[in-house]
């Protein structure tokens, strides 16, 4: 049912179909501002999504989380190929927590991640834009005394064919309001979009370019305090005792609290509390992890490595065809854990009043979050208002679903009772946990006189990231956490003889979902050694993998596509070497092509990538491509400098000097090449990551014959000096 | 009491000596477009102009900016060839660093307003984007270049 109400309705109705202007609490994103400032403008509310004001300004509520992989663009321009508007002017909103908002492959939970977005909405955006078109149709045709199918929808107006009398979607809306909801909609065929599938810039390029998006951080409410919190120097660590004599007396400090998380320092500015920080004496009982060291993790690791684990994939008789093989070849291969380091620190801004309380963060799991507060809170979960605000990178960082970056601040509003926003430093960022886990990985073949891969044998070593976690249901299947070994039990190779197991150790350290979650380190050891049996097959790299892709031939059109692309069957400049890799993962299909250098200090320059890609229909082809790029990116930064290590329990970086990124100087120069599909669309948020590491460590053993094994790569492993 | 001029207004703050230029800018004047990211100036998240150079403003103190001009990422219009470049070649993705880029552009291309991919390698390298744009803010200095000399010669 729909319903038309004045924009100054301030509630979130309950039938979920409806929703205020956004008016909450004076704030909202600045898309939406300029419809909220036509105060007399009245809203046609046709579903959850859309909103057509008497103004003519049309409102796309998007209950994705916009973190740079472009879903308020992407998932607008579902709704506008079937409500006929004009994509460049509809405003866009966050949606609010409601379950009208749900992932519609999650269950009850509304969030963003697993590079779903597009694939997930596919059918829902498209459907509400297709609903309110005909909704907006029949109201014309009522006012023009015709039959509906003699009217058309184009930009945002509706048009009577044989007449052309036009009537724009603002001056139907409230017309529009009063009728029901299509029972069927049909949907446009492909050949007849005219916005799926054309490059579309970024809707909210202009504030991120002006300085005027809002991110969690530069929200405000009045009276807000500001929070830093002294956390824990080991995991687990418990506060003994502490002294906030001194901080007390640091101007600007209010408050000093104890929460779970540490010791909260609550000030009205940044400054006075991070002053404050520095004056705290506390006390530490440092508990159980104290010992923890990535040295000694490395050798248990490895000698779990050497043992059965659970098993993932068997087919064949893996062991007994290695045994028998011509040749044997086995590798260790390692990664670190990670953070995700998103350039925007967590945050997060809680006001609590008696009966309500609002939280405004950058979350990438809306639900969890406002129930976690919510339960802390002992306020009924509608009570409990969570405003999605521009997320300043996520990366996996913003979709904990143990909800630390809430919980805390809300804990602190509680003791307070007054409205207090929590920021962490990145010195916290990169100490306080929920890492991509570090894997181990140990892994054999066996190849017969010909040259042919018999036999395959892979396990894994690494913490399980939805241990504890309402994803476990969802994602363990027979004690194995699909997570954990995605990339490596699904391999595309034609191989006989597989064998695929599991440890999942448990360690003090708190590790979390990290862009493309199992891929970034399945990638990395399936792509590196299967080069090295190539080469101890005597084969070409390329040729080989090709040869064993017959029975995939999406995996082996990208190959073939990067490898044309990169000059595959050319001799690779002089000083130069090149590497190829090819992976799925979130549905889409990969293959990158690096060519690299590297400087007698053993420094790897990266020169060029190729990136090809099949991620079925193309929603919006700069959006591909520039996720393509942003994805090499974030896998070069961990494969050539990122590592958290661990020595007395304590992790030994603190800000980008010691966790550094790539930069300018080190930017590849990129190509995309998108493979035309009318498959399903799939995630690009994601899979640019994974086939990274091993095309440039692949490239870096054609140049030097030296195998990379451990990220990120060592230079003293390939210095010539 | 320091008094400071930023976007071409006079401002009055009271706070210590020692606050950093950022948190003045973003706590006590309100200006939310200069970012905080690493608070040790080695990511650029953070720049402004100071009497027109980018500097880190999370390690320049208030104490030290007596008298000089402060220009925020509000403070540059619209039209700037800058900011048209980096919409044209469609920059941002979460759009966190990108003051902090677009600032550090327009003082590098002051200082060479035709530069080589080598200089923005140069110049550009200490700020950090972790969604990857560099290839587009490459880009966008080359355009920018081009669209302000055409300017010149209007």
């Amino acid at each position: 049912m729909s319903k038309i109400f004045n924009i100054s309705r301030r509630e979130f109705l309950k039938t979920g179909a409806i929703i205020s202007g956004g008016l909450i609490l004076g704030f909202s994103l600045p898309l939406s501002a300029e419809s909220l400032a036509k105060k007399s403008a009245k809203i046609f509310a046709p579903n959850a999504f859309i909103r057509v004001g008497t103004d003519n300004i049309i409102t796309i509520i998007v209950n994705k989380s916009e973190m740079g992989q472009g879903v308020y663009t992407s998932l607008p321009m579902l709704i506008a190929e079937e409500l006929e508007c004009d994509i460049s002017k509809v405003k866009i909103q966050s949606a609010p927590v409601d379950p009208a908002y749900n992932h519609t492959e999650w269950g009850h939970v509304q969030g963003t991640g697993g590079s779903s977005s597009v694939r997930s909405t596919w059918v829902q955006f498209r459907k509400a834009g297709a609903s309110a078109r005909m909704m907006l149709i029949a109201a014309a045709a009522n006012i023009w005394k015709v039959d509906p199918s003699e009217c058309s929808a184009e930009k945002g107006f509706v048009i009577h064919n044989k007449t052309k009398k036009r009537r724009s979607f603002g001056s139907l809306a409230e017309k529009a309001s009063h009728l029901k909801p299509p029972k069927d909609v049909s949907l446009k065929s492909p050949e007849n979009f005219k916005i799926i599938g054309k490059p579309t810039k970024h809707l909210d390029a202009k504030e991120k370019v002006n300085g005027t998006a809002i991110f969690g951080i530069d929200v405000k409410v009045p009276g807000m305090l500001t929070t830093l919190i002294a956390r824990p120097p080991v995991f687990g660590a418990k506060v003994k005792g502490f002294s906030d004599e001194k901080t007390l007396q640091v101007k600007g400090v209010t408050n000093v609290v104890q929460i779970p998380s540490g010791i909260a320092v609550v000030a009205k500015d940044f400054w006075s509390a991070y002053k404050g920080i520095e004056a705290l004496d506390i006390k530490w009982d440092e508990g159980n992890n104290a010992g923890l060291s990535t040295d000694a993790m490395r050798s248990h690791y490895s000698s779990l490595a050497k043992t059965p684990g659970v098993v993932a994939r068997k087919e064949g008789e893996a062991k007994q065809e290695f045994m028998k093989a011509a040749k044997q070849i086995t590798a260790e291969y390692e990664v670190p854990y990670l953070a995700h380091a998103p350039m925007e620190t967590l945050n997060c801004l809680v006001d609590l009043k008696d009966n309500r309380c609002d939280i405004w963060t950058g979350t990438q799991l809306q639900t969890i979050d406002r129930n976690s507060a919510a339960a802390i809170l002992g306020l009924k979960q509608e009570n409990v208002h969570l405003h999605t605000t521009f997320l300043g990178g996520g990366f996996g960082r913003r979709a904990n679903p143990h909800s630390d970056f809430v919980s805390e601040a809300v804990h602190i509003a509680k003791a307070l009772k007054k409205p207090v926003k929590v920021i962490w430093t990145r010195e916290d960022d990169i100490k306080g946990g929920y890492y991509r886990p570090m894997w181990y990985d140990r892994i054999s073949a066996g190849i017969d006189d010909k040259g042919t891969l018999t036999a395959w044998m892979h396990t894994i070593v690494g913490q399980s990231v939805i241990e504890g976690t309402p994803f476990e249901q969802a994602e363990k299947k027979n004690g194995v956490d699909e997570t954990s070994v995605e990339g490596a039990n699904d391999i595309p190779y034609n191989i006989p003889n597989i064998l695929v197991d599991l440890h999942s150790p448990k360690v003090g350290v708190p590790v979390l979902w990290w862009r493309s979650v199992g891929h970034s380190h399945t990638a990395f050891v399936v792509e590196s050694f299967i080069d090295e049996i190539a080469h101890a097959a005597n084969k070409d790299p390329y040729e080989f993998r090709r040869m064993l892709l017959k029975n995939h031939p999406r995996h082996k059109a990208v190959l073939e596509l990067a490898a044309e692309k990169a000059g595959w069957d050319k001799p690779v400049e002089k000083g130069k070497g090149r590497g190829i890799s090819v992976h799925k993962s979130f549905g889409s299909f990969i293959a990158q092509a690096a060519e690299v250098s590297v400087e007698k200090s053993g420094e790897v320059r990266v020169h060029k990538v190729i990136c090809s890609i099949d991620c079925g229909r193309v929603v919006n082809p700069s959006t591909v491509a520039a996720q393509m790029e942003s994805g090499i990116v974030f896998g070069l930064s961990a494969a050539l400098f990122g590592s958290i290590t661990l020595k007395n329990g304590r992790v030994e970086q603190s800000n980008f000097h010691d966790y550094p990124m790539l930069s300018m100087k080190n930017m590849p120069k990129v190509e995309v090449h998108i493979v035309k599909s009318e498959a399903t669309p799939e995630g690009v948020g994601e899979p640019g990551v994974p086939p990274i590491a091993p095309a440039v460590c692949n490239a870096i053993f054609a140049l030097t014959g030296k195998r990379i094994r451990r990220l990120p790569i060592d230079k003293n492993e390939l210095k010539r000096i | 009491m320091f008094t400071l001029f930023i976007n071409g207004i006079r401002r009055k703050v009271d706070v210590s000596p020692d606050t950093p230029l950022l948190w003045v800018i973003r706590d006590h004047i309100g200006l939310t477009g200069t970012k905080y990211s690493c608070g040790i100036a080695v990511c650029g998240a953070c720049t402004v102009l100071i009497d027109g150079k980018a500097e880190r403003s999370c390690q320049t103190f208030i104490k030290d900016i007596k008298g000089k001009k402060i220009t925020t990422i509000e403070g540059i219009p619209e039209s700037h060839s800058v900011k048209k470049a980096w919409i044209i070649e469609d920059v941002p993705q979460c759009g966190y660093c990108q003051s902090g880029q677009i600032l550090q552009a327009i003082s590098f291309l002051n200082e060479k307003p035709n530069p080589s991919d080598r200089d923005i390698d140069e110049f550009m390298s200490g700020c950090i984007c972790r969604c990857g744009t560099y290839q587009r803010i490459r880009s966008a200095i080359h355009l920018a270049s081009k669209l302000t000399a055409q300017g010149r010669k209007k």
